[in-house]
């Protein structure tokens, strides 16, 4: 498996994982086995792209567009982090 | 969902868990029946006198509560909840509910039909407690004869698709067995292994000084998993820490008391976590009697050791209170006598050495070996006990 993900690499919410808007908490919730991590606005905005049809790359253009200043490393950054926590793979 | 806080995925520090007073967990006790015998079982001693379970519609009702103060996750456990033979209808309305479902078990009673029942239901995952990687060690540790059925179970919640938490109980007499028991999850393709470490409340309590592995047979084990962690990255998730008697804080158990946990009983009696029935001279709540909004934020119960005004020094006056809550409330009170006091685990309590001594004694080469009591009916006398 590989370590981190490249540009090319389209990504997807891993199958297990649940991301959806709760109203009690006025947050959207990442629901997993064992788990529950409640996401601030970019977060979730950013976990939304990973739907199986875009490349990181092209979720960074999009969500590039979407905001004034530059947000492509912190964008990577989440990714990254994403992936490493098992919430988003690779697609195959 | 164990007491060490490890469903709370620990390192998420920038988008950290704040329940808002909500009890995001909801876990329910389905029955205190077991074929098992679990030496370790963190039931209550007197497992066998809750005969009045909740029925299906009662069970229905705490879930149409829960969800409308906002829980998320669901944990049908027991006992073994196998033994109810509705959690399938209960899985079913939890799924339409918008719970995400987990099923905790021990696998027996789980047949291949149950299983696709559970799976047309819409259940998410399933939480499997698998004592030994051998044969011959698990009838030693659960007292019946179950471990095939326990593979077949194991390699049929797999084959439907099912993530799936692997659950080992630690102890000194598995504890030689992480190796194979981490090559039977990856061959399985498990997602989340999770040694648990064994807590020490009721029948986990009666047999400590059998059950608490030496420091050094921890270490071995670290190392094991370390190599796996190393080899197999983020395809398996391993859980593994060190027992909170050989570190000088406590664990932050259930994230504070009725902070996000919410535990309703075989008996329908409202628990801020599963032990808390330990610690005498609370009337929990039952929500047979109580609404279940009332129960969580207003009860007696659920206050008392809610946030921190109930502390006594040293955690009062403490700068790390925010990190652990002041430890388990449980652990305090059968260490300490007073569930207010600070969990004697940590080293700035005043009675820490209550620890210490529980594992110089462990070390002590002039230890008297005892057998281990099994959680069955009549194994122990609770007769002369106010449990
Ligand atoms: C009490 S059992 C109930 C469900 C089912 N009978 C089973 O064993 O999976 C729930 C989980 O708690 C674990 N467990 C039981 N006693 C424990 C203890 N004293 N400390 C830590 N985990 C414990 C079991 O291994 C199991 O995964
Ligand atoms: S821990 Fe063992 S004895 Fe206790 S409920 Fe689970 S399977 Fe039964
Ligand atoms: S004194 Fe209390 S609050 Fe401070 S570290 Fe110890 S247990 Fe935690």
């Amino acid at each position: 498996m590989a370590e981190t993900i490249t540009a090319d690499d389209v990504v997807e919410l891993s199958s297990m994982y649940l991301l959806r808007w709760e109203e009690p908490q006025q947050a959207h919730i990442l629901l997993y086995p064992e788990g529950v991590v409640k996401l601030n606005e970019t977060g979730a905005e950013i976990l939304k792209y990973c739907d199986g049809t875009r490349t990181a790359e092209k979720i960074i253009t999009e969500l590039n567009e979407l905001y004034t200043t530059d947000v492509s490393k912190s964008v990577y950054k989440f990714l990254e982090v994403s992936y490493v926590k098992g919430w988003i793979r690779i697609k195959s | 969902m164990s007491k060490d806080g490890s469903e709370l995925n620990p390192d998420s520090s920038e988008l950290t868990l704040d329940g808002l007073g909500i009890p995001m967990w909801l876990t329910l006790e389905m029955t205190y029946r077991c074929p098992l015998q679990c030496p370790w079982c963190s039931n209550p001693l007197d497992f066998d006198k809750f005969k009045n379970e909740l029925s299906t519609e009662e069970w229905k009702k705490v879930l149409v509560d829960g969800r409308k103060m906002g829980a998320l996750q669901l944990g049908f456990t027991g006992g073994e909840p196998m033994l109810r033979d509705d959690i399938e209808e209960l899985v079913a309305y939890a799924e339409d509910l918008g719970y995400y479902t987990n099923l905790i078990t021990s696998g027996v009673g789980l047949t291949p039909e149950r299983l696709q029942a559970l799976k047309d239901a819409g259940l998410k995952q399933i939480q499997l407690s698998v004592q030994a990687a051998s044969k011959d060690l698990s009838l030693k540790l659960v007292g019946v004869d179950v471990f095939d059925q326990k593979m077949e179970v194991f390699e049929d919640i797999k084959s439907q698709g099912f993530p799936m938490v692997l659950n080992i109980p630690i102890c000194k007499q598995n504890i030689g067995e992480t190796r194979q028991m981490l090559e039977m999850a990856e061959r399985l393709e498990v997602e989340y292994i999770e040694f648990a470490n064994v807590q020490y409340y009721n029948w986990a309590l009666l047999n400590r000084e059998e059950f608490l592995p030496s420091i050094e047979e921890l270490r071995a084990a670290e190392e094991v998993v370390k190599e796996f962690r190393d080899r197999l990255g983020n395809k398996m998730q391993i859980y593994f820490v060190i027992p909170d008697y050989y570190e000088d804080r406590p664990k932050a158990c259930m994230n504070g008391w009725g902070a996000i946990h919410l535990t309703i009983g075989p008996d329908g009696a409202a628990l801020p976590c599963q032990e808390a029935r330990v610690i005498k001279g609370l009337e929990f709540p039952n929500v047979r009697d109580n609404p279940l909004d009332w129960i969580w934020n207003e009860s007696p119960v659920f206050n008392a050791y809610r946030g921190d005004s109930w502390m006594k020094d040293p955690c009062k006056s403490c700068d790390e209170k925010e990190n652990d809550h002041g430890g388990c409330r449980c652990q305090a009170y059968l260490l300490t006598g007073d569930a207010a006091n600070t969990d004697p685990v940590c080293s700035k309590s005043p009675m820490h050495d209550v620890i210490e001594s529980c594992v110089s004694n462990i070390a002590s080469p002039h230890r008297v070996e005892k057998p281990l009591v099994f959680r069955k009916k009549g194994a122990i006398t609770t007769d002369f006990l106010d449990v």
